[in-house]
């Protein structure tokens, strides 16, 4: 969620009244953001230094509130200080619109291109720098590190329509950018950013395409190379006057919201909203921009009500929902519908289930009914996996072992080279961008964790008995996702001696307490339908030579190998940096669903 | 912490010596005995040990004195062996008639020489004469110094308290704290130790011995044996603390059996944009191998597991008319309508309007939540809606970096409740019950955003420990354009709630760091120590 700080003097002065910072925090947590942090109670030498601010944290859908502006003009609709203003554009003076015409090379690159000038706009430094620093917050959030938007802002008087937008090859780019004054092209001034904190990170969204978009005006100066940066020429000042607005895109969606947001947050300090005519006719985008006309909905009155157990009339309906900045009046031609215009500020509004959520709010979420409205009958059941291991678990914690739960993730060495065993690249979930090198697969084998919890708990007293209950997972072809979880039970040994026949006990009690029979190799070989288990030694790189047995049950007419158990081969103790002997038991636990 | 368990064994033989018989021997000939005079080079603690033993049958009676005592140091000694430092000096004077002065030190040792000659001059036993030092007190004076530390070594006493601290200053003498015992029969006194059985055996039963047997005291001051005992994890006590909560409100546990899923499921399903940033790489794991999911289908694993678990409510609730409308489900339609109301709109939505890709929706990736199985379930319902209740405790991934509150991996608790007819008040209310089960009351419900969840609100609880309002958890209403592209219908609503299973768990056992409780670093002692859950004793 974004934080936006606001000058806590300049808002309160907007909102007419002072606050305590409780009681800050109240209307905060009604309205649905949250005061992250009054600086005025902080004890920083740099809050200090500095007039107190309000750290507001914003729901990530309200890009209406991510300034000053939208967070005060909210709260003022909220509290019914005043309406939301209906905005509008003015036709200019001469009635010949600005014209963008967008070329169909841009298609390679960033097709889409929109636009505003506000005319008679009045800077002040506290304006200016949240009318930057609003952009910023749009670019970071909505636009996905300007990926899908990005914004241009130009003083409309040092340039001259009609406005190209553009894709050339970078060497044919040449301007000077924002705060410099070296003229440089496309490809000079990929590498001049390069190490630049800021602005590096843009780079890639076009660097290897071959054509840069790029914006002229009718002199062939450069206004912008989105989304990298602006020209200097045409960069606004506090003395700015008439501010034109370009926004590039990808997504045809959010350029309009983003056109919307910085409309609505800064049309109040300008004397009019001026529209754009965008010719774009190779795909069908030439339209005057912007729209400011509200979306028109139709909300049932009855499931307003419904959802929210109240059951108010539409008139108060209504009332409440201006609070929230929508202009609602109950249908003349049905009772049960409310003719709602939901204002361009609100963008987050797609179904009129948001409508009844503003309704809620208004109203008050701890003001509404509590009252669980059915009294239907349930009937619980636990998952049969989980089920049955919460026997094992607790049978072998009553057999004296501990349960410990170690992380699904390790790395690739813990889980195969460590343990003697080789990756066939054909059984192991393997990660694309772990942050570090613990979290490269999910696991195969419980054993990884539990003998790494052996080593994190070296000063504690042996023998130490540990155990497990919990997934592995599996790469499997046949599933949707290709891949499948299976429940484990491993437990081990850490002792003076090995604890051989300590592992083979508790394997013994478990399958006993599972209704598992232990019969000879021989028996259970001639009959599958003779159900039980036995043990047979196994060859296993893990484990001391002649010191391994696999596990091999019959269940339900059939023959499973379910698992292995045996003294840790000396060179698995030495990676895993063990000091004294470990036996272990590992096992599948699907088989006795 | 561990204490020391079971009875201290008490030495029979201290230096050689049965220190309880010698006890016993000794009052046998005396009616009072002083442990310093009588046991003088017995330590302290070994003639405690045997006092005990006895005075624990009650055979002796002992008293504690506590005094101070005053020793004499090396030096002191040697002035009382060889008299002060000014009588040296006097004596040297004497001996010789007139020493040098500088050649003192070599006659009478440097320390003498330096102390002694000022005190001689002090006292008017000597006088300078020149260079030289010459007698003036002829006959023998009185060494009043080295009478005083004779006294003391004597009666290890000082009763002049300000000549105590200008000996001491001097380092003269040192103090040092003494105890010593006194000691008188008891009630139950005998020549001898009596013979004890330490327990209560088979062979006493047997003979009938136990009758008159005397048994060993046991010390009930004590921890008793060490339990070999075997332990639950304390975030598994109390998730299973949870699912008793679940199930006594009669939900269904749902099969969360896969740590992989597909932005299908884990993202798209639940309407959140392909844009949104929990689809960035920053914080949620993608798998590498295998590559890609397939297009939602069947599971007939999970779906074995659901039957399996819901067949005594169908038993139960089942009509003839239920069992006819059950429409199979169309993964098909149902992944054409998550795209449409995505990129189009429908349902009553006008949708997020982008161009949706379809490969964005088979990238495998760790769940980063288990509501991608709630959506599972809930599709699975659309066959049949009908009022339901499902849960799930289970491992989630974020692709996080690590600190004292934030892991890569932990649980989410999570429960859905689809009915017709629901209402929001109606979700506070049932909150409200589920956390009164914590010993949380009063919530306070914030609006928030959630992709999935219209109205979403986080739950706030007060805690009475921390004296302060604490965020437990997230709620809200599934989304219409969540629900209806499964196929339920529009008069079905869905309540969903969440909270982490290791917050509220740091809360009861009062762990700061999240480490300590989940992964291989958390201490085996801890696990073994952490008493039971109880969330209705709090």
């Amino acid at each position: 969620m974004p934080t936006i700080a606001v000058d806590k003097a300049a808002l309160f002065k907007e909102l007419g009244r002072e606050y305590t910072t409780e009681e800050f925090d109240e209307l905060c947590f009604e309205f649905g953001i949250e005061l992250d942090e009054d600086t005025s109670q902080s004890t920083k030498p740099e809050d200090q230094a500095q007039p107190p601010q309000l750290k507001i944290e914003i729901p990530a859908n309200r890009y209406d509130m991510l300034c000053f502006e939208g967070i005060a003009l909210n709260l003022k609709v909220f509290l019914e200080k005043e309406k939301l203003p209906k905005w509008q554009v003015t036709p200019p003076k001469d009635g010949q619109l600005q014209e963008l015409h967008i070329k169909p090379e841009t298609a390679q690159i960033r097709e889409l291109c929109s636009g505003v000038i506000l005319r008679g706009i009045e800077f002040t430094q506290a304006r200016y720098d949240s009318f930057i620093a609003l952009q910023d917050k749009l670019h970071q959030n909505l636009a996905r590190q300007r990926t899908l938007v990005s914004i241009g802002t130009h003083d409309l008087d040092t340039v001259k329509g009609p406005f190209t937008y553009e894709a050339l090859k970078p060497e044919e780019i040449e301007f000077v950018p924002l705060n410099q004054t070296k003229k440089m092209n496309g490809k000079e001034l990929m590498d001049f950013y390069e190490k630049d904190k800021h602005l590096g990170r843009y780079l890639h969204i076009i660097r290897d395409s071959p054509v840069y978009p790029v914006i002229y005006d009718a002199n062939r100066t450069v206004l912008s190379l989105p989304p990298i940066i602006n020209g200097n020429h045409s960069k606004i000042t506090l003395d700015t006057k008439n501010v034109l607005i370009e926004i590039t895109a990808t997504d045809k969606t959010k350029v309009e919201i983003v056109n919307h947001m910085l409309i609505a947050m800064f049309a109040g300090y300008a004397e009019s909203i001026e529209a754009i005519k965008i010719v774009s006719d190779h795909n069908n985008e030439s339209r005057i921009s912007p729209d400011l006309s509200p979306r028109e909905w139709k909300a049932e009155v009855d499931y307003l009500n419904n959802v929210t157990g109240l059951d108010l009339s539409p008139e108060e309906i209504s009332k409440l929902l201006s609070k929230m900045g929508h202009d609602v009046s109950p249908s003349k031609t049905d009772k049960n519908i409310l003719d709602v215009s939901v204002p361009i500020t609100r963008a987050d509004i797609l179904h009129q289930a948001d409508i009844m959520e503003d309704y809620s709010i208004a109203y008050g979420f701890n003001k509404l009914p509590r009252v669980y409205p059915n009294k239907t009958a349930a009937v619980s059941a636990p998952l049969p996996i989980n089920k049955l291991a919460d026997i094992v678990r607790l049978e072998s914690a009553s057999a004296g072992w501990t349960e410990v739960m170690p992380l699904i993730l390790c790395s690739h060495e813990e889980n195969f080279e460590w343990l003697n065993r080789v990756d066939d690249g054909a059984t192991a979930i393997k990660l694309a961008n772990p942050k570090t090198a613990e979290y490269q697969l999910v696991r195969t084998s419980l054993l990884p964790g539990l003998l790494k919890t052996i080593n994190s708990n070296k000063h504690h007293a042996v023998p130490m008995k540990i155990f497990e209950v919990s997934d592995v997972g599996f790469k499997d072809e046949t599933q949707e996702r290709k891949s499948r979880n299976e429940r484990h039970f491993a437990a081990a040994i850490m002792g003076k001696t090995s604890g051989f026949e300590q592992v083979h006990g508790l394997l013994d009690r478990l399958l006993l307490m599972l209704r598992s029979k232990f019969m000879t190799r021989e028996d259970g070989l001639k009959n599958a339908a003779l159900e039980g288990y036995w043990i047979e030694e196994v060859e296993d790189k893990t484990f001391l030579p002649g010191h391994a047995a696999s596990i091999k049950i019959n269940l339900g007419g059939k023959n499973h190998t379910i698992g292995v158990f045996g003294i840790l081969h000396p060179s698995v103790l030495h990676k895993f940096e063990l000091p004294y002997p470990v036996s272990t038991v590992e096992f599948n636990l699907e088989v006795f669903l | 912490m561990t204490g020391t368990r079971g009875p201290v064994p008490v030495p029979l033989e201290t230096q050689g010596r049965n220190l309880t018989q010698d006890v016993l021997d000794l009052l046998d000939t005396k009616e009072t005995l002083q442990s310093n005079e009588d046991f003088p080079a017995i330590p302290q603690k070994d003639i405690k040990a045997a006092l005990d033993r006895l005075a624990s049958r009650s055979m002796v009676e002992y008293k504690t004195n506590d005094k101070e005592q005053v020793n004499l140091t090396p030096e002191s000694e040697g002035i009382v062996a060889n008299g002060s430092h000014e009588f040296k000096v006097w004596k040297a004077v004497k001996e010789a008639g007139k020493i040098a002065i500088k050649e003192l030190p070599n006659i009478v040792g440097k320390d003498s020489a330096s102390v002694g000659q000022g005190n001689a001059f002090k006292n008017k036993w000597i006088k300078k004469d020149g260079t030289d030092l010459v007698l003036v007190a002829t006959e023998e004076p009185e060494d009043s110094m080295q009478k005083l530390l004779k006294d003391i070594q004597e009666s290890h006493t000082v009763s002049d308290a300000k000549q105590l601290n200008d000996l001491k200053k001097k380092k003269l003498v040192t103090v040092t704290k003494v105890i010593t015992y006194t000691v008188t029969k008891g009630p139950k006194y005998a020549k001898e130790m009596p013979v004890e059985h330490t327990d209560l055996t088979e062979d006493l039963l047997k003979s009938g011995a136990w009758e008159t047997a005397n048994f060993k005291p046991y010390n009930f001051a004590a921890l008793g044996a060490v339990q070999n005992a075997g332990a639950l994890h304390p975030l598994m006590k109390v998730r299973q603390e949870f699912r008793n909560i679940f199930f006594s409100q009669g939900f269904v546990e749902m099969p969360t059996q896969h740590f992989v899923d597909s932005g299908f499921w884990n993202f798209d399903a639940l309407f959140v944009p392909q844009q949104h940033p929990a689809r960035d790489m920053q914080d949620t794991f993608f798998v590498s191998d295998p590559p890609m999911a397939d297009k939602p289908r069947a599971d007939p694993a999970s779906e074995k597991q659901m039957d399996q678990m819901e067949a005594s409510s169908q038993r139960l609730f089942a009509t003839e008319q239920s069992k006819k409308e059950k429409k199979p489900r169309d993964f098909e339609k149902y992944w054409n309508d998550v795209k449409k109301v995505h990129e189009d709109g429908a349902f009553g939505s006008i949708g997020y309007r982008y161009k949706f890709k379809d490969e964005e929706t088979l990238r495998l990736v760790l769940r980063t939540h288990t509501t991608a199985v709630s959506t599972w379930a809930l599709h699975r319902l659309a066959e049949d809606p009908r009022p339901a209740r499902y849960f799930s405790i289970d491992r989630v991934f974020r692709n996080e970096t690590v600190d004292a509150t934030h892991l890569a991996e932990f649980h989410q608790i999570e429960g859905v409740i689809a009915d017709f007819g629901l209402t929001l008040g109606g979700l506070q209310r049932f909150l409200g019950d589920f956390f009164a089960n914590m010993g949380l009351e009063n919530l306070r419900f914030k609006p928030a955003y959630n992709p999935y969840t219209e109205p979403s609100m986080e739950i706030f609880g007060y805690h009475k420990g921390l004296k302060k309002w604490i965020e437990i958890g997230n709620s809200g209403m599934f989304r219409p354009e969540m629900l209806e592209p499964m196929g339920l219908p529009k008069d079905m609503r869905v309540y969903g709630f969440g909270l982490s299973l290791e917050r509220p768990t740091m809360m009861k056992y009062g762990v700061s760091n999240i480490r300590e409780l989940l992964g291989h670093k958390v201490d085996l002692s801890w696990i073994k120590e952490q008493p039971a859950v109880r969330f209705d004793k709090e």
